[in-house]
């Protein structure tokens, strides 16, 4: 099977010449994996800078920042941030970061960067459908950034954008043009993502290179497949759906809004017999395989990443290969647990949280497998295994606070407070960003051929790892108190009161990791210019990309097709006279496998 | 290095996992039955968790530390175990799925019974950003609601239509009061965009959503006052949408009632 001989589409585009078509409309998969990289990185600023404001405000609500003014005149009065300015950057700081970080680093950048040099293939499928899924996407960026400068400011509604909410101007200050501008944004993004979906897809079925088998794959090639494979139909529900919100807001339709309702003393007459919970359905059947598809190439980068530095084979590679799927298909089944307290049918929500437990399973798998790669092996602290250890112990903790969610009468108690803030920051938000970083400290020497300094980013590592658990980790306890979340000040309920300490520290440990991430970006610049030069295989690895000069040439391979003899992560075989064995490498003598 | 991480993978552990044995912050007193029994289910969980917590995160800290020690002897040239994968596998599933059906009976209490005979029907209708709790008064009967006479400042924020006989009775005010030890049915609807009930000591929560009519029921069984919060986002004035519930002894709560009841016409 393994010798299974794969048709090669050839590929004969020639190297550009030309800066724009080198470096802007690029067809090389390369050149597109690092413009997505750069936009999910232009974008964590934004989303960072719009979370250290909320965390400032929590605290200090009646502070004054008078440049805050300037760009929000009518947000923030005085300088003084209004509940409706809370809100809207609330809502920036989940989109921005749900789509344009934790759906655009992971999956469209690194893996378009380095899947097609995994597998052996000379670029994506489709180039020019992947050219266009980039400049989709940041397409879908301007729309949303241009949100912060129409009147009215961002909308207040939320990532999740509930109707009636999201769907009546009238609803509130943002409700307007800037809620429109949302979900054009999301529609684009939407369809910029099928693009590239598809284009996943078909690369990995299509375009292996002689040898390597499906279950050949270093499981970052699984994880970009499996991701592709929920976009292709997560994505397709949200875009179907964001076009229904619209035409609510814009032609009048019904879709998600009933008859009835007075909005700011006003009868709202122009709609009847619409559903908000349908669009809650929709939304969570994208929103819940969403957090796979921000979390699971995390796992492949941490699975291989890993294994590296281990030195050793990965524990149960099958085992871990199935219980990847077993999340894909899991994950179009749990979406309801978002839906607990929304006035479905209770009887479902019992078919929806066994389901969600059941998730928890090959969830577990992964986490064990990962321990299991560490034990007996020789450990290498290199910054992206400082970071791929870090991963797990926040994918320990991230998943077992989802336990408690996932079951109807806890989550009674837990749904919409700060439990359910701290759970999934810790999981979707920093366990992908942690496997976002492992990534990056990875693959920018292949990236840009300069190795990235070793002593900042165990810095980095050691400021974040620490911080991020100070941020999220007493997030859980206010939930414990019944903390609601989504509050823009403390003052509304009297048993808040007693929550002003831990917002403190929580706001003091958002500065100082918020800082720590300076060390990151001066990190990656210095080294941009002024890095140790990188060889083929820095990192002594096995896998594709490291046989090929750093940088890649434009096709890869330099026009010769790679042959695969062997799995992914074979480290320290018995009888080699090194501690690894390239992918590509034929059988050495002596070799005991 | 090896220490230095094992260390801090502990420490970091042990720091966010020590305020569940203190109890520093902590759930509040529980006043009814069903809340006791969400209580043990998050008990139940806590333990679990709390177990496959402590483990991993040691085991974690310690493969850092035995492993990445300096040594001679090269690494293991293994792929893996099936056994182990088996044995975790069946140890994972039997833990998270039996909690799930553990936790049915919390959850079938609310949802699944019909509400306890004597019930008193409360109706509680959100809008941004307040809440209107309305009693069906002595007669037992709501009055039907004409969206057109909604009123806030004459005092008929839901419309009650005047020329129902039902509705004459009808009691609109903007806190709760119940008599303690009684059934009280809550009736959730919203005047316009999704609201959320949510008091802390009854363990209960429940979206008001518009164009539906959702019930569930409670039983108070501590006299005293505690905040209804809302906690679906609604607007900007999210925050501050709050009220009160006040468990009453009966002949006091006879006296909330009768103090807020229209003069007779």
């Amino acid at each position: 099977m393994a010798e299974m001989a794969h048709e090669h589409v050839a590929h004969v585009h020639a190297a550009p010449t030309g800066f724009i078509r080198k470096y802007i409309f690029s067809l090389d998969h390369k050149v597109i994996g690092i413009q997505y990289w750069l936009l999910a990185l232009a974008a964590v600023l934004v989303g960072m800078a719009l979370s250290l404001l909320m965390r400032w405000h929590l605290v200090w609500p009646a502070a004054k920042m008078p440049w805050l003014e300037k760009i929000f005149p009518a947000g923030a009065p005085d300088g003084v941030m209004t509940p409706e300015l809370y809100l809207a950057l609330m809502t920036m700081h989940g989109t921005i970061m749900v789509f344009f970080v934790l759906t655009t680093a992971p999956q469209s950048g690194f893996g378009n960067y380095v899947l097609p040099i995994q597998i052996g293939a000379a670029d994506m499928a489709f180039p020019v459908l992947n050219m266009l899924s980039f400049w989709v996407t940041f397409v879908g960026f301007l729309v949303i950034m241009a949100a912060f400068l129409v009147t009215g400011g961002p909308p207040l509604s939320g990532w999740t954008g509930y109707p009636p909410l999201s769907a009546l101007p009238e609803a509130g200050p943002g409700q307007g043009t800037g809620q429109t501008l949302w979900i054009v944004s999301l529609a684009i993004f939407s369809a910029g993502s099928l693009l590239g979906a598809l284009n996943f897809i078909t690369t990995t079925l299509n375009l292996r290179a002689k040898g390597m088998s499906l279950m050949r794959m270093p499981l970052t090639c699984w994880t970009w497949f499996v991701t592709a494979i929920l976009g292709l139909l997560a994505f397709a529900v949200l875009l179907a759906a964001g076009a229904l919100l619209l035409m609510d807001r814009i032609a009048g339709t019904s879709f998600f809004v009933p008859g009835g309702l007075i909005v700011s003393d006003k009868q709202i007459t122009q709609h009847s017999g619409g559903s908000p919970l349908l669009w809650q359905h929709l939304f969570w059947f994208f929103g819940h395989p969403e957090v796979y598809i921000a979390i699971v190439p995390g796992m492949g980068v941490v699975s291989q990443v890993l294994s590296t530095f281990s030195r050793k084979p990965i524990f149960g590679y099958k085992a871990m290969v199935w219980a990847l799927i077993a999340i894909g298909v899991l994950g179009f089944g749990v979406w309801g647990h978002h839906m607990f307290i929304s006035g479905m049918s209770p009887y479902s929500a019992i078919a929806f949280s066994v389901l969600t437990m059941a998730i928890g399973v090959p969830s577990a798998i992964k986490t064990f497998n990962w321990i299991g790669t560490m034990l007996g092996g020789k450990l290498r602290f290199t910054s992206p295994m400082l970071f791929a250890v870090g991963f797990v112990s926040l994918f320990v903790t991230g998943g077992l606070s989802g336990i408690f969610l996932g079951q109807p009468p806890v989550d009674l108690y837990f749904h919409d407070t700060y439990f359910v803030v701290g759970h999934f920051h810790m999981i979707m938000g920093v366990a992908s960003i942690f496997g976002m970083f492992a990534g990056t400290y990875y693959w920018f020497p292949k990236m840009f051929g300069r190795m990235m300094s070793e002593p900042l980013g165990k810095i980095h590592f050691w400021l974040t790892f620490v911080g991020v658990y100070a941020i999220f980790g007493p997030m859980h306890y206010l939930g414990l108190t019944g903390h609601p979340r989504r509050y823009s000040e403390l003052s509304g309920v009297k048993y808040l009161a007693g929550s002003e300490n831990l917002h403190l520290f929580m706001t003091v440990a958002a500065v100082v990791t918020v800082a720590a991430q300076v060390i990151f970006f001066l990190n990656m610049l210095w080294s941009f210019f002024k890095g140790q030069k990188a060889a083929d295989n820095p990192w002594e690895s096995t896998t594709l990309e490291w046989t090929v000069p750093s940088p890649p040439p434009h096709d890869n391979f330099a026009g010769v097709e790679p042959v695969v003899y062997r799995g992914p992560y074979e480290y320290s075989v018995p009888g080699a006279s090194k501690d690894y064995l390239m992918q590509t490498e034929p059988d050495p003598p002596g070799v005991r496998r | 290095m090896p220490f230095l991480m094992a260390v801090v993978i502990w420490a970091v552990a042990a720091a966010l996992a020590v305020p569940f044995f203190t109890q520093t912050w902590w759930l509040p007193e529980a006043i009814s039955e069903h809340a006791r029994v969400v209580d043990a289910q998050f008990m139940r969980t806590l333990v679990g968790t709390g177990v496959v917590f402590i483990l991993a995160q040691a085991s974690l800290g310690w493969v850092v530390f035995r492993y990445g020690r300096k040594r001679r002897e090269p690494a293991t040239y293994s792929h893996g175990n099936n056994t182990m994968e088996v044995l975790w596998t069946a140890v994972t599933a039997v833990l998270f799925i039996g909690l799930a059906l553990l936790g049915e009976r919390a959850w079938a209490a609310v949802h699944y019974l019909e509400r306890p005979a004597g019930a008193i029907p409360i109706e509680l209708t959100g809008q941004q950003f307040a809440w209107n709790i309305r009693y069906a008064g002595p007669d037992g009967k709501f009055g039907a609601l004409d969206i057109n006479q909604i009123n806030d400042q004459a005092g008929n924020p839901l419309g009650v239509d005047s020329k129902d006989p039902a509705g004459k009775d009808d009691l609109t005010v903007p806190t709760m009061a119940v008599p303690v030890n009684r059934p009280v049915e809550l009736i959730l609807r919203s005047k316009d965009v999704t609201h959320s009930f949510f008091v802390r000591e009854l363990r209960l929560k429940q979206d008001a959503v518009p164009g539906l009519v959702i019930r569930i029921h409670f039983t108070a069984e501590k006299v005293g006052t505690y905040e209804i919060a809302c906690v679906e986002l609604c607007g900007l004035g999210h925050y501050k949408m709050r009220s009160f519930l006040e468990v009453l002894e009966p002949a006091d709560y006879e006296k909330w009632l009768a103090e807020r009841a229209k003069p007779p016409q």
